[in-house]
């Protein structure tokens, strides 16, 4: 068990150190001056160059690139280049937006997921699980800027039930905040809805066709017995790493719907990141979202090898 | 027990009648069975695949899948109406009077449950405490002969081998003392020694516990060391019912008669006889039959089978047969076996195997799956590979495929040329020379490509035809593997398993090998089925000269197939020799305890060979002779010091034994008597 946490969290470190290097690239792909970019169009070029001297910006991209990786190691995220501002601040206050935002999503979705899935494989072929199953191949099939879109014309303009903008004022007690999150917290459980949902169905149905299942009905377990203790705990194995996949994604999924709600969250910040060619907020950025999907991950695997002996007790079992 | 329930049937079954709605059409599957089980009783239900024998026994306890529908008839369990129960009746029932027992018991256990509290589950239902439940199901698994019972207790499913998990889910069934235990394909999937432990293991519980047991199987053997009496069932009738042993030794239903003659039994050999077959194929579920069920299959047939229901006749005390035409089935009986296959003389030595060993590295212990085998294959023989599970015959017939390359220091020879030790390092040529036939032809089959380009691309793969010389060629295969022109054109899942092992077959012989691997060739098919596949592989053989290695559990497959024979133990040959000369013994050790072991459909032999314990673990295989732990004739003191090699006990044959053959032929010789 220690040694597959080690070689997981090896693995991950990899793959951050990969990341890194690939939005590095992209990043320079995006065609202008970083200088010219900061001035604006009508400065004198010698500002122009002065700047990207500075800001280290004229030098070959891999020296560009070893610099910022010996300022991570040295724990030194940088400054942004359009706002001057330290990206640890920058970055730190909108995470902190973004996982209010992510978590209370999750917060709705899994359990809602969870039930209905199980509640539909229990029914299987009833109406209700023909409307679970309908329901969530359309939730999941839209993409998240036409659910938040939809949700403000519907909720927000039309019928004004909630703020359209959802930035709640400064110092609001929980309650008002969740009225002003209440809209672009819908339109993520519409789309995560789907997937978990789906698949906790899948998961039940396949435990109530299992060998052990019948096993245990043959043995005159109750039916809440039977499905407490021998279906459920199988059937939700799979979820929880879908759960753990949705989390990663959820994090970078934000990006539209706070873009539409205008929601000062890490997403917006790294949109806006993007077209300023703001390397240092970017790069910083996108790291945090890779850690983010990597502990995700890490806890559903951790949490399956509780729940799964197989795999706890591997190789030495 | 009381008087009254004495002579109330442990289960009685009356015209039950079964359908599956298969996209809103009902579709019957059971057509009026019944029968009667005593308590104390072992009855057995037997038929080919689709004849309805699970679906009886799911019934009985009202456990059918959703689309399945009791359409008439009833079953009384202890004399309590089980189709009329309510849900709390019947798992009152099913908690403290029924029990089953499947088919794959790592599949009946939950994966996620400690094996004790799954047991201790059982005790809980009938109201024990938490410790109590506990006690109990420590106790319940020493009543299954499980050892450390204790230690099992802590084990998940996945951590016990399959003999030992049977034997858990038995302790389960078990646990509330069952008026009738339900046996479904109880050892299927099982090795043979396993196989015989659990059926020894059900017949001692029998006696302790006086349940009444159905058992459903479709190895008539197993069928014939457990239980008392039998019913024959064919497309969702009981066609013929009577004592176990006598039913199987003088069969009177045309179908008994027939399904008994498809099995290569007594000793059948390819060079003796051919298989007989039973024209025509299984009815699909759903389709109308004509009142007499076999009526489509059965050469005695008359105009009356069609529309006149038979009624229950009584040939012979103690026997129910159901056909109008009792009086000829002493034709089908008499009927001459059709001639054999034809004796070839094995040409040449086509393989040569000399010191084949393989090691694998499993969690840095060196596992030696195969330790210095040497054999020799001629044009046109048969070699058959025997052993348990873990013997090695997998990775030998793998090192001879190159799958995997055996270890540095082996001779793999084909034609006198070395070859490679994984196949993609070989030339062409030796590649097309060796074949395979896997035990289930969907893994060899593109699902989503018709026959004709199946064969086809075989064709330009192997021998490298395309064109008209392709198309004769095709037709050439099509008609020696016996299917007909119109399946060319269907998809492997519209063909039946024997239609698809033909092309599977088909696909193995397009580049017109040198030598066929057949693994487990006939053991996903029906009997009827495996008699026309073994025909044609011997035909084939014949035409071809083509040699064949078969890996085979069932011996009577083997034996009839082979020229030769090759036991292995834990990676070691243990005995080569002739066919004939193998199954006469005298024996090696383990080969008898094999071949002890298997139930035979002719009754088993008044004294069995018991071989304890499991396969030892190829990490640590014992000192000395590998079988010495085992082995029953083993001498204290020789065969745990050192491992006696492999020579020629007589002309042909060879032994790894430390016993001398001659007394081996005395003691084997007088324990038949």
């Amino acid at each position: 068990m220690l040694r597959f946490l080690i070689r997981r969290i090896a693995l991950g470190l990899v793959t951050l150190l990969l990341l890194t290097v690939i939005v590095f690239a992209l990043s320079n792909v995006i065609p202008g001056d970083v200088g010219r970019q900061i001035l604006g169009p009508f400065a004198p070029q010698e500002s122009v160059d002065e700047l990207n001297q500075r800001l280290g910006t004229d030098q070959p991209l891999y020296t560009q690139y070893l610099n910022r990786m010996a300022d991570y190691a040295r724990g030194d995220l940088g400054e942004s280049y359009a706002s001057r501002e330290s990206v640890a601040n920058l970055i730190g206050e909108s995470f902190w937006a973004s996982a209010k935002l992510a978590l209370l999503a999750l917060l709705v979705t899994i359990p809602l997921a969870v039930i209905a899935g199980v509640y539909a494989a229990l029914k299987r072929g009833s109406i209700f699980d023909r409307v679970i199953v309908t329901v969530s191949l359309a939730g999941s099939s839209l993409p998240e800027f036409v659910t938040a879109t939809f949700i403000i014309v519907t909720l927000g303009v039309s019928l004004s039930i909630f703020p359209v903008l959802a930035r709640p004022p400064d110092g609001a007690d929980p309650l008002t905040q969740l009225y002003y999150l209440a809209m672009p917290i819908m339109a993520l459980v519409i789309v995560y809805f789907g997937y978990i949902a789906r698949m906790a169905r899948a998961g039940v149905i396949a435990a109530l066709e299992a060998d052990y299942t019948r096993t245990a009905v043959m043995k005159g377990l109750k039916r809440g017995v039977v499905i407490r203790r021998h279906v459920l705990r199988n059937a939700l194995l799979p979820t929880i790493s879908v759960v753990a996949t949705q989390t990663g994604y959820l994090f970078g999924g934000l990006l539209a719907v706070e873009l539409i709600f205008n929601y000062n969250g890490l997403g917006r910040l790294l949109v806006t990141a993007a077209r300023d060619k703001d390397l240092p907020l970017l790069s910083a950025g996108v790291l945090v979202i890779g850690i983010v999907y990597m502990i995700a991950t890490l806890l559903a695997d951790i949490l399956i090898s509780i729940l799964n002996p197989r795999v706890r007790l591997g190789e030495d079992g | 027990m009381s008087a009254t329930e004495q002579r109330t049937a442990a289960l009685k079954v009356e015209d039950l009648e079964v359908a599956y709605d298969v996209r809103g059409v009902l579709r019957p599957v059971l057509r009026g069975v019944s029968f009667e089980i005593q308590p104390g009783e072992a009855y057995g239900l037997v038929g080919e695949s689709g004849c309805g024998k699970s679906t009886t026994a799911f019934a009985a306890v009202r456990y059918l899948p959703g689309n399945g529908h009791i359409t008439g008839g009833r079953t009384l369990i202890g004399g309590d109406d089980v189709t009329a129960m309510g849900d709390e009746a019947l798992r009152e029932l099913r908690a403290s009077r029924i029990s089953m027992v499947y088919q794959d018991p790592g599949q009946s256990l939950n994966p996620t449950i400690k094996v004790g509290r799954q047991v201790a589950e059982a005790f809980a239902v009938l109201g024990a405490s938490k410790d109590e439940a506990r006690e109990r199901a420590v106790e319940a698994l020493r009543r299954v002969r499980i050892a450390d019972a204790e230690r099992v207790m802590e084990r998940y499913p996945y951590q016990l081998s399959g003999g030992m998990q049977q034997r858990a889910v038995i302790a389960m069934a078990l646990a509330c003392d069952p008026q009738l235990l339900i046996l479904d394909e109880p050892t299927t999937g099982l090795d043979a020694t396993v196989e015989a432990e659990v059926l020894d293991l059900v017949a001692t519980l029998r006696d302790e516990t006086g349940a009444a047991i159905l058992l459903i199987a479709h190895n008539l053997g197993v069928v014939r060391r457990t239980c008392d009496r039998v019913g024959v069932m064919y497309a969702g009738r009981i066609v013929e019912e009577g004592i176990a042993g006598e039913v199987f030794d003088d069969p009177q239903h045309p179908y008994t008669v027939g399904l008994l003659r498809c099995l290569p039994r007594r000793g059948a050999a390819k060079s003796e006889r051919r298989l007989d077959t039973i024209p025509g194929s299984l009815p699909l579920i759903g389709t109308p039959l004509p009142a007499c069920v076999f009526e489509d299959r059965c050469t005695l047939a008359t105009a009356e089978c069609r529309t006149v229901l038979p009624t229950a006749a009584h040939p012979r005390p103690d026997r129910t047969v159901f056909c109008h035409h009792l009086d000829r089935v002493g034709e089908l009986v008499a009927a001459p076996v059709t001639a054999a296959v034809g004796e070839v003389a094995p040409g040449d030595v086509v393989l040569q195997l000399e010191d084949v060993s393989k090691t694998f590295r499993q969690g840095g212990h060196e596992v030696r799956a195969l330790v210095g085998v040497d054999l020799e294959l001629r044009a046109g023989e048969t070699l058959g590979l025997v052993g348990e599970s873990g013997s090695g015959k997998t990775t030998l017939a793998k090192a001879i495929l190159g799958i995997h390359a055996a270890d540095q220091g082996g001779v793999i020879r084909l034609d006198r040329e070395t070859l490679a030790g994984l196949t993609t390092q070989r030339p062409a040529d030796a590649r097309r020379a060796i074949q395979i036939i896997f035990q289930n032809p969907d893994s060899a089959l593109n699902r989503s490509k018709t026959v004709r380009s199946i064969l086809s691309r075989a064709l330009s793969k192997l021998a490298g035809l395309t064109g008209q010389a392709a198309e004769d060629r095709l037709e050439k295969i099509r008609d020696e593997v016996v299917l007909s022109p119109r399946h060319l054109d269907l998809k492997p899942r519209q063909l039946s398993g024997g239609l698809k092992q033909r092309v599977a077959i088909g696909n193995a012989f397009a580049g017109d090998p040198r030598i066929v691997v057949c693994d487990e060739p006939t053991s996903a098919l029906d009997v009827s089925v495996q008699a026309a596949i073994l025909n044609l592989l011997a035909d084939l053989q014949r035409d071809e000269q083509a040699s064949y290695i078969v890996i085979s559990h069932d011996l009577g497959v083997v034996r009839y197939l082979s020229d030769r024979i090759a036991v292995l133990y834990l990676g070691r040959l243990m005995e080569v020799g002739d066919a004939a000369t193998v199954f006469a013994g005298p024996h090696h050790p383990y080969t008898e305890a094999l071949l002890s072991a298997v139930p035979s459909v002719d009754g088993d032999p008044p004294a069995r060979i018991r071989l304890e314990g499991e396969v030892p673990s190829a990490i640590d295989v014992p000192s000395g002779c590998v079988f010495h732990t085992r082995c029953p004739r083993a001498i204290e003191g020789t065969c745990e010091a050192s491992e006696p090699p492999l020579v020629e006990v007589e002309t042909g044959h060879m032994m790894r034994c430390h016993i001398p053959i001659d007394e081996l032929r005395r003691l084997q010789g007088s324990d038949a008597d």
